[in-house]
């Protein structure tokens, strides 16, 4: 795909991105706006994320954004506002645009012309209506001592409704937030979430940071997608520097990103189990877990990994002992899963719960913009791996094979991690037979660029594609930074897929998605 | 189902020493159990918190769990409501919006309402420190007891954390 088949298609000038994500970009008016993403949906195109921002230098000018991802490539669009003018409403034709609009308006004031939706997403209250911290004149440092509003929740009425009200605080050890549900007898009627909870002001703080330091940040965003999130970030800033990593940088970059995908798979995989009445898959899986992580902090210093994926390549690098030790662990990990899968597989008081549980057509996921591993476990073709490994990329001569199932329900869920475990397992031995030698990280000069560029990055995090647009000034400071997580377009399905269950089942088909509250609350 | 067992004898009891030399995890272990009983004279409970985290603080607290380091047979149980804890296990630079219900949970729980602080942001903010989204750490809001550093802690010094919490008002 190049510019001049863009153009044709969309009757607009793009310009291609350096780097290594296969994004265009064009500057549109708000005609334009509307009907590029009107040709977006009708040819099947997936909208990815909606940030904007206040211009450093004229602050009477806004710019609001929205990145796509269709075939093997992404537009970014960037629609010039101002307070006054808005920017026209997605949502009608992408639903999951509603948070994504809201956050907008709550973050920079900047709303969303006939959306329907008003209601405040990210501020809960806790600051001042018309403090929008990604504003200028707002340093992001201000305090203030404010009470909780109380959230206008949509009220469903009838004989024998009633209303359970979950959260932020939940009963297990996981992230927070709140759900409504609206229940007759065991069955649910309407789940409506609130979400935020955990907003940290990251958009704000990036713009304190330097191109060159964000990535920690940015590996902090949701901490189980630290590999993912730190190399979407550097891909972002390498390439708005035109820095290019070594080859063996970006087959190491994989080596990671496969290794996380796996000790998230494995650690859910179990808790599954546990939500379904079986705490043995749930011990058998966090012990293998807990020997993945192990080994990853023997290799990398860092049971997570955090902090390996810096601008310019990574901080580490694998000797002969490392490949073997990997490998063995591979050989090792690959005979447990088969042996566990089979054990869930036989288990008739699983598949039970498993089966139809949650379950998420093809067309609602089509038609809410189901993504990632939960997308493919709806029949939703899509991972950046195989469809947009940048030329330069180790996936572009790894052959990732898909893992898809058709049935959108728990059993389905849990089918692709097997299948993405023993995928991975496949791309580890691989990526360590076929990894060429060389250094791992090349100089990342911030002084060199000598005029405002951007960049953005685009990789295939465990849970789903992760996004990030960067913009930076010619002194290497970043003027906007914008990290999306896919849970942002998964969340709202969630409240599609658990109606007609029973509330006991929620905590098993929330877990079966896994979805990130910091990566969507930032 | 025969599977299962055969999984299970299989893969037999790898629940590990803590770490140092001379069996000092058998010492520490009746140590921990003994300062338990002590202070609250029965197992400790534990509620945990996320104020905020991104979520890796999450990963390695749930980590105790598994059969490595085996908490519940230190005693040590998470629960769900505050109300049945004596702890409260808090991670996260304590954003804005977890704020209110951060106090409402200290309120509810049990005395000796033992807090500790995971992970750096917890500890001080953190990377994302104090500004119109964060409170810059948990002893912001509550008084906290022990707060332990690192980004994440290891599941070990989670442990370590919890134990000297218990410790501390003996």
């Amino acid at each position: 795909m190049n510019s001049d088949r863009l153009l044709e298609i969309y009757s607009l000038p793009f310009e291609p991105l350096p780097g290594d994500a296969p994004v265009f970009a064009a500057d549109v008016g708000e005609e334009d706006w509307l009907r590029i993403g009107q040709t977006i949906r009708a040819e099947g195109g997936l909208l990815v994320s909606i940030w904007g921002k206040q211009e450093k230098t004229d602050i009477g000018r806004y710019s609001i954004s929205a990145a796509y991802c269709i075939d093997k490539k992404l537009l970014w669009l960037r629609l010039p506002t101002n307070e006054q003018t808005g920017y026209p409403d997605l949502s009608a034709l992408f639903p999951s645009a509603v948070r994504m609009q809201r956050a907008v308006f709550d973050l920079l004031g900047i709303p969303a012309n006939g959306a329907e939706d008003y209601r405040q997403w990210i501020n809960h209250g806790m600051w001042p209506k018309d403090y929008f911290p990604l504003r200028q004149q707002f340093s992001g440092l201000e305090s203030f001592d404010f009470e909780p509003d109380c959230y206008p929740f949509v009220l469903v009425e009838g004989d024998g409704v009633h209303e359970i009200a979950v959260g932020p605080i939940h009963a297990g050890i996981i992230e927070p937030g709140h759900f409504r549900f609206s229940i007759v007898g065991e069955k649910v009627l309407r789940l409506e979430q609130l979400l935020g909870y955990t907003h940290k002001g990251v958009d704000k703080l990036f713009t304190r940071h330097r191109v060159s330091d964000g990535y920690r940040l940015a590996g902090r965003i949701s901490g189980d997608s630290t590999v993912a999130y730190s190399w979407a970030y550097c891909m972002a800033a390498e390439a708005a520097m035109s820095c290019r990593i070594p080859p063996r940088a970006q087959w190491m970059r994989a080596l990671l990103l496969e290794r996380e995908r796996i000790g998230n798979h494995l650690g859910d995989l179990g808790a599954i189990g546990n939500d379904a009445g079986l705490a043995f898959g749930l011990s058998q899986f966090m012990l293998l877990r807990e020997e993945w992580v192990r080994l990853n902090a023997r290799l990398f210093g860092h049971r997570l990994m955090m902090d390996c994926i810096v601008p310019g390549g990574l901080t580490v690098d694998l000797d002969t002992q490392g490949i073997d030790l990997t490998l063995a662990q591979c050989k090792r990990i690959e005979v447990e899963v088969a042996t566990l899968r089979e054990i869930y597989d036989e288990h008739a008081g699983l598949q039970d719960r498993f089966i139809s549980t949650g379950r998420v057509s093809a067309e609602l996921a089509l038609e809410l913009g189901l993504c990632g591993m939960a997308g493919r476990a709806s029949s939703q073709p899509w991972d950046a791996r195989s469809h947009q490994a940048p030329p330069s990329s180790a996936y572009a001569q790894l052959d990732v094979r898909m893992a898809m199932h058709q049935d959108g329900d728990v059993a389905a869920r849990v089918h692709v991690r097997f299948e993405e475990i023993a995928e991975s397992i496949r791309l580890i031995r691989d990526i360590l037979h076929r990894m060429p030698a060389g250094p791992v990280a090349t100089p990342f000069d911030e002084n060199e660029s000598d005029s405002g560029h951007r960049g953005a990055g685009w990789v295939e995090g465990w849970r789903g594609p992760i996004f990030v647009g960067l913009e930076k000034d010619m002194n290497g400071e970043i003027v906007s930074c914008h990290c999306h997580d896919p849970s942002w377009q998964n969340w709202p399905v969630l409240q599609h897929a658990i109606l007609g269950n029973i509330v006991p089942d929620f905590p098993l088909i929330n877990k079966s998605f896994n979805l990130s509250y910091s990566g969507q609350d930032l | 189902m025969w599977q299962l067992f055969k999984q299970i004898a299989h893969v037999g009891i790898p629940t590990e020493a803590a770490p140092g030399s001379n069996d000092a995890w058998r010492t520490e272990r009746e140590q921990i159990q003994k300062e338990i009983l002590r202070v609250l004279g029965r197992a400790l409970c534990i509620r945990e918190v996320d104020a905020g985290s991104c979520n890796a603080c999450e990963l390695e607290i749930q980590a105790l769990g598994n059969p490595y380091y085996n908490i519940e047979g230190l005693g040590i149980k998470f629960v769900a409501s505050p109300r049945h804890a004596d702890m409260l296990l808090v991670t996260g630079p304590v954003t804005k919006n977890m704020e209110y219900a951060l106090r409402q949970a200290y309120d509810a729980t049990s005395h000796p309402k033992l807090v500790v602080a995971i992970g750096e942001c917890a500890c001080d903010g953190g990377i994302f420190g104090k500004s119109y989204a964060t409170c810059g750490g948990v002893s912001s809001v509550l008084p906290v007891d022990v707060a332990v550093p690192g980004c994440p802690p290891a599941p070990i010094d989670i442990l370590r954390g919890i134990l000297t919490a218990v410790s501390v008002r003996a």
